[in-house]
């Protein structure tokens, strides 16, 4: 008995290092390995190959394709690539396979749409996709602001926008907000506060905390390119009511022409700059603004602070740390 | 005659869970709650799609497997260890013993998806409680496609017994799977019948209505998206199913009445 219980426990021990020797070896080996390029293959791309392969169980084939997609576009991103070419065919063998993931058509479109590195940049590709997915879903209006989105966003084609809410808000079960909006971009076209109603809708409508972060990213632009021009109107009025420029905004204040002193959406004063410009205290955690910026610092359409607060995140896996490497 | 029957099957349900059959559910377990923990952390709005997804296709494709791996063994494992004498020289006649076995088998394997269902249910409810949304109207229908499964292990079960009344096991396991491969394809060789027409077409029809039609008892991708199942197509699959097994079972037993086991 006692035998036996020696030998458990010495099987135990050697099994357990075993174990662990093989999973340093296999690490070791793949630090050796040049990057491996599989991600950019896609061995089967016919849908219905894929739907006879999974024995009519299709519906879970999907969703490894849809989650497929989703992993091949987060690390493209992260990485600031230009290239998705493996996008498109995923995310079409993902709906065809399950043509009711409206999910795919949603979010889809929008990895495919937005401009590079934020996103593939085939807004007409991404057009194709919503329509499939509203042929397939005609109920589904929700996939009518997700074309109207591409065309108002990413092609500043506003007619087409505002036709398609239009279409949008047929469907019984719409919400209000298509009709409004369909024709306040009928009126105005690409003015800040229609791009805000589609921001808000995003935020309103999804629950995926990336997709969240990035909406709350451009509204706050939206509100930081409202406040300042607003703010170096009134030190230009200042200026010429008093013929002295304001060194600060508390001087304003105290003048009775604010408040208080006026704050970023992150709650950072603005900067007061002795030429009457305004700037925001610090641009990298306020992607996407146009105004408020220093002298030399173009806009970006690339969340630069949220990809390396990203890859921070990302550095423990050993996969991404390779990439890095490479 | 009942009773005889049922101590059958009750031996035959015995022996698969002395055969530790029931292991496979922890391994249900761990796909299942590993699907519902994980994928929210490397998909996007899909976890409870692909719960559903991944649920019932376990629960399908585990039970398939059981029926084949076990219903092939059925008639030679008696054989085998020439068991199957003792009870034949009992009262007992050799279509009750047929019909005993494929009912036990049919019964452990509804106690194994029942038990699953269970577990993903509960995995269901945990999922849904965490997006706050808890059971919704929709996932009743969830209950139409496990029915529906379990037609499937009827049909399969049928087949693996029937191939194991007459040829080795693993000719018999080689048999079965290809007929569930077939099976799953049966609308796409109707389409070709269709399509091809003449003589070759009629023998595609031919073949079409021969192997069992496991497309139609196949609504997971529908349910997962809340869709229902109409009344009409549970009863008329429920038909299908009963008279297409009764025929299987039929001719399993005529062609075991024919063995000469001396």
């Amino acid at each position: 008995m006692r035998h036996s219980w020696k030998r458990t426990l010495v099987c135990s021990l050697l099994l357990a290092a075993c174990l662990y020797g093989s999973a340093r070896e296999l690490r070791t080996v793949q630090a050796m390995r040049p990057t491996a390029r599989i991600e950019e293959v896609l061995y089967i791309s016919s849908p219905d190959f894929v739907r006879r392969m999974s024995l009519g169980y299709s519906g879970l084939a999907a969703d490894i394709y849809w989650t497929r997609a989703v992993q091949y576009f987060g690390r493209k991103h992260i990485f600031r690539s230009n290239r998705y070419d493996l996008l498109d065919p995923l995310l079409r063998l993902a709906t065809d396979l399950d043509p009711k993931l409206v999910v795919g058509y949603h979010f889809g479109s929008v990895f495919l749409a937005q401009k590079p590195p934020h996103g593939a940049g085939e807004p007409y590709k991404a057009i194709e996709l919503v329509k499939r997915g509203i042929e397939r879903n005609p109920r589904e209006w929700q996939l009518w602001v997700d074309l109207a989105f591409i065309h108002y966003m990413e092609l500043n084609d506003f007619v087409a926008a505002a036709h398609a809410l239009e279409q949008g808000s047929t469907i019984p079960g719409a919400h209000q907000f298509l009709k409004t909006t369909a024709a306040a971009m009928a009126q105005r076209g690409g003015d800040r506060e229609t791009a805000r109603k589609l921001w808000s809708y995003t935020l309103e409508t999804t629950k995926d905390p990336l997709i969240r972060e990035n909406a709350v990213k451009h509204l706050r632009a939206l509100e930081v390119d409202d406040v300042v021009p607003q703010l170096e109107t009134l030190v230009r009025n200042f200026h010429q009511r008093s013929s002295v420029q304001p060194r600060s905004f508390a001087e304003l204040v105290a003048a009775g022409w604010l408040r208080r002193i006026p704050v970023d959406p992150l709650g950072r004063p603005y900067k007061l700059m002795a030429d009457g410009r305004v700037e925001v205290a610090d641009p990298d955690p306020l992607p996407f603004i146009t105004k408020g910026l220093p002298p030399g610092r173009e806009p970006s359409i690339f969340d630069e602070h949220g990809a390396r607060a990203l890859r921070e995140k990302s550095k423990d896996d050993p996969g991404t740390k390779k990439l890095f490497h490479h | 005659m009942i009773s005889r029957v049922s101590s059958i099957a009750f031996n035959t349900f015995r022996e698969a869970v002395r055969d530790r059959v029931l292991y496979n559910l922890i391994l249900f377990a761990v796909l299942i709650s590993g699907s519902a923990l994980l994928l929210g952390q490397i998909s996007i709005e899909i976890e409870r799609l692909f719960l559903i997804n991944m649920g019932l296709t376990a629960i399908s494709l585990f039970g398939v497997v059981i029926a084949i791996f076990i219903g092939i063994a059925l008639v030679s494992k008696e054989i085998d260890k020439r068991t199957l004498y003792a009870i034949l020289s009992r009262p007992v006649r050799r279509w009750e013993f047929i019909l005993g076995k494929y009912l036990g088998l049919v019964g452990t394997l509804t106690v194994n998806a029942g038990l699953m269902a269970f577990g993903f249910f509960a995995a269901l409810l945990y999922l849904s409680q965490r997006s706050y949304q808890g059971f919704q109207k929709a996932d009743a229908h969830i209950l139409v496609a496990l029915y529906f499964i379990l037609l499937q292990f009827v049909l399969i079960t049928a087949l693996a017994l029937l191939f194991s009344s007459f040829s080795s096991p693993i000719l018999s396991a080689v048999l079965s799977f290809a007929l569930f491969v077939v099976g799953t394809f049966a609308e796409d060789i109707r389409a070709a019948a269709i399509m091809a027409g003449g003589t070759v077409g009629q023998m595609l029809k031919t073949i079409a209505y021969l192997v069992p039609n496991l497309g139609s008892l196949n609504v997971v991708a529908s349910v997962a998206h809340g869709e229902p199942v109409s009344g009409a197509l549970v009863w008329h699959n429920t038909l299908y199913v009963v008279l297409y097994s009764a025929a299987v079972i039929l001719l399993a037993v005529l062609i075991f009445d024919r063995r000469n086991f001396k």
